[in-house]
């Protein structure tokens, strides 16, 4: 095991967040603030609670968990991707680094930015409305598997991705939306009955829901398979990373 | 040198490259780098050098053939292999917001060595990057972006250095820091090898010379040997009286009239007797009581072998 390159590259690629603190975590802290005071305050106040959670509690996981989603995947595929763009990446290649070391460093390094992010929201969220978190130890578990599983799936965008425009489709055309549909704002029995069932095809739908167990032992789906499809999920990046890796794909001519 | 048959730190055998989209790059490439030598790939552009350097660096995959550094195999044993090796690329790629300081780090600790400020500062005082240490890459200067590249290639202290066309672009100034920082290298045991479009420059630095055109290597040799084969020395005697037929004692061999028969051209085939050959032409003109005006001597250089090499393969 190189651990002096894991290191390398997990120090290196932390201190490029560093020096764009400011867009890294202030940016998320604000949006994440207004919603709070949009749709938890303003329009909250109006709202019933939703199985005994007051509304601006019920939203703080899908919040965290859309702040989450978007990052990872941001951070991660820019992680990579930059590298790429401007030809540095020629060290890495001719490094004595497996595919293995690479993504500990660069995939360890974006879902620890994810994961302060996530704790950084979540005391936010407190200084609005409060709350109690039913299963802390679920609740980290969620947070880091979730950071862990979308920064790959970052990564495997990053490597993909031919220009800085493909880099920020998927993150805004994708995740983003697909999160506000998987019950981030809302619980799915709200829906009618046609689209519960079209929602249950949204795999967010069981991050959000398996997050806001820990959080407040309640769910609209199993929290077993909430936690199956995660490392389902994160099985299939690895093995795509692996693969990528193995033919040398957008990395090797 | 001659005695001792070196044994080679870089081994490569039958070295296939073909590109996606059917481009042949490399065809059948054998070449064996001794220990401790410097070695220049000539060739002109599109011969396959990048692509050769590229495919032991790790950069590019080989079609077929095997490569073996410092005793491992490039493919098989990569950690091992790439741990011996560094490679100063042909273009400057470079991280443009970190410091000098810790983009050199971070190097060393991807090829798995542990932090050693002593010898990171050695480097970039060699480099003359030591003042510089502090500044973003962004800031710096192309040749100064270049010297930042080889602190990185040299910081995990490799055995082999691989240095793509080092000198293109660059003034005056860093080249001639580099050659004294590539002898030094030499002088403490590592393996250079390094393209290059400078032909003189292959002709003052190297122990040896491959030339690789389209995808072939034509010819490696010493660069003495080479020279010896293939070097000319021209002797040119302007006649005081044009002649019209080479006079008989002048008959032998390499001997001419030339320009109409107002010059006396000698050629002499081997490295550098420019000087006897002269001077015994001049002392048999002189005997045989042939009047001249202008004597010159021309050595052809490993330009004109090169160029004569690649226009027979053309
Ligand atoms: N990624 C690539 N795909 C297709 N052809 C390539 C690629 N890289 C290089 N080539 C071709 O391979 C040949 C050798 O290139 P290269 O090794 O860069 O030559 P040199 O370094 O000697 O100038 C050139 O004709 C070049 O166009
Ligand atoms: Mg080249």
């Amino acid at each position: 095991m190189n651990f002096f390159a894991v290191r390398a590259i997990y120090t290196f690629e932390l201190g490029r967040t560093l020096r764009t603190l400011f867009q890294s975590l202030a940016a998320p802290v604000i949006s994440t603030s207004l919603y709070f005071i949009v749709f938890g305050s303003a329009i909250g106040s109006r709202m019933q609670t939703i199985d005994n959670v007051s509304y601006g509690a019920f939203i703080v996981p899908g919040l965290i968990m859309l702040a989450l989603l978007t990052e990872s995947v941001s951070n991660a595929s820019f992680g990579i991707y930059l590298p790429r763009f401007t030809g540095t990446i020629y060290e890495l290649l001719s490094a004595p680094v497996s595919a293995l070391e690479a993504l500990m460093g660069y995939v360890g390094a974006a879902a620890t930015k994810s994961v302060i992010l996530g704790l950084i929201i979540l005391g936010t969220a407190r200084l609005f409305v409060p709350f109690e978190i039913v299963h802390p130890f679920w609740a980290a578990a969620f947070l880091i598997l979730i950071s862990v599983s979308f920064s790959l799936f970052g990564f495997i965008l990053g490597l993909w991705a031919d220009g800085f425009e493909k880099l920020q489709v998927v993150p805004i055309m994708i995740i983003t939306p697909l999160t506000f549909l998987g019950g981030t704002f809302y619980s799915i029995k709200m829906l009618p009955p046609t689209w519960q069932t079209v929602t249950m095809f949204n795999p967010i739908v069981y991050l959000v829901n398996g997050f806001r167990w820990a959080f407040y032992g309640q769910s609209d789906v199993g929290v077993g398979f909430s936690l199956s499809m995660i490392v389902v999920f994160m099985a299939l990046c690895v093995a795509i990373i692996a693969w990528i890796f193995k033919t040398g794909w957008r990395l090797r001519t | 040198m001659a005695s001792q048959k070196p044994e080679p730190i870089v081994s490569i055998v039958g070295l296939e490259k073909i590109y996606q989209g059917g481009f042949h790059a490399l065809k059948s490439v054998d070449l064996d780098i001794h220990r401790g030598e410097i070695f220049a790939l000539l060739g002109p552009n599109g011969a396959g050098k990048t692509t050769l350097i590229g495919i032991v660096c790790g950069l590019v995959r080989a079609t077929g053939g095997t490569v073996i550094a410092d005793g491992h195999d490039i493919a098989r044993d990569y950690r091992s292999a790439r741990a011996k090796i560094g490679l100063v690329p042909q273009e400057l790629a470079t991280d443009m917001f970190e410091t000098v300081w810790h983009t050199v780090n971070f190097s060393r600790g991807l090829f798995g060595k542990p932090r050693d400020p002593v010898l990171i500062e050695r480097i970039l005082r060699d480099l003359s990057l030591w003042d510089k240490r502090h500044s973003k890459i962004a800031g710096l200067s192309g040749g100064m972006k270049r010297r930042v590249l080889i602190a990185k290639a040299l910081s995990h202290e490799p055995t082999i250095l691989f240095l793509d066309e080092p000198t293109a672009g660059v003034d005056v100034e860093l080249r001639r820091d580099m050659w004294a920082m590539v002898r030094r290298l030499r002088d403490n045991g590592v393996t250079i090898i390094l393209t290059t479009h400078y032909i003189e420059e292959a002709e003052e630095m190297a122990d040896r010379i491959g030339v690789i055109d389209g995808g072939k290597i034509i010819l490696i040799d010493e660069k003495h040997a080479l020279m010896e084969r293939l070097g000319r020395t021209r002797v040119t005697v302007g006649l005081a009286t044009p002649l019209t037929a080479l006079p008989a004692d002048f008959a032998d061999e390499g001997m001419a009239l030339t320009d109409n028969g107002t010059s006396l051209t000698l050629t002499l085939t081997g490295e550098d007797d420019s000087a006897t050959g002269a001077a015994d032409l001049i002392k048999r003109l002189v005997a045989a009581g042939l009047d001249f005006r202008s004597v010159e001597t021309t050595r052809s250089s490993l330009e004109d072998i090169f160029v004569d090499l690649v226009e027979k393969q053309a």
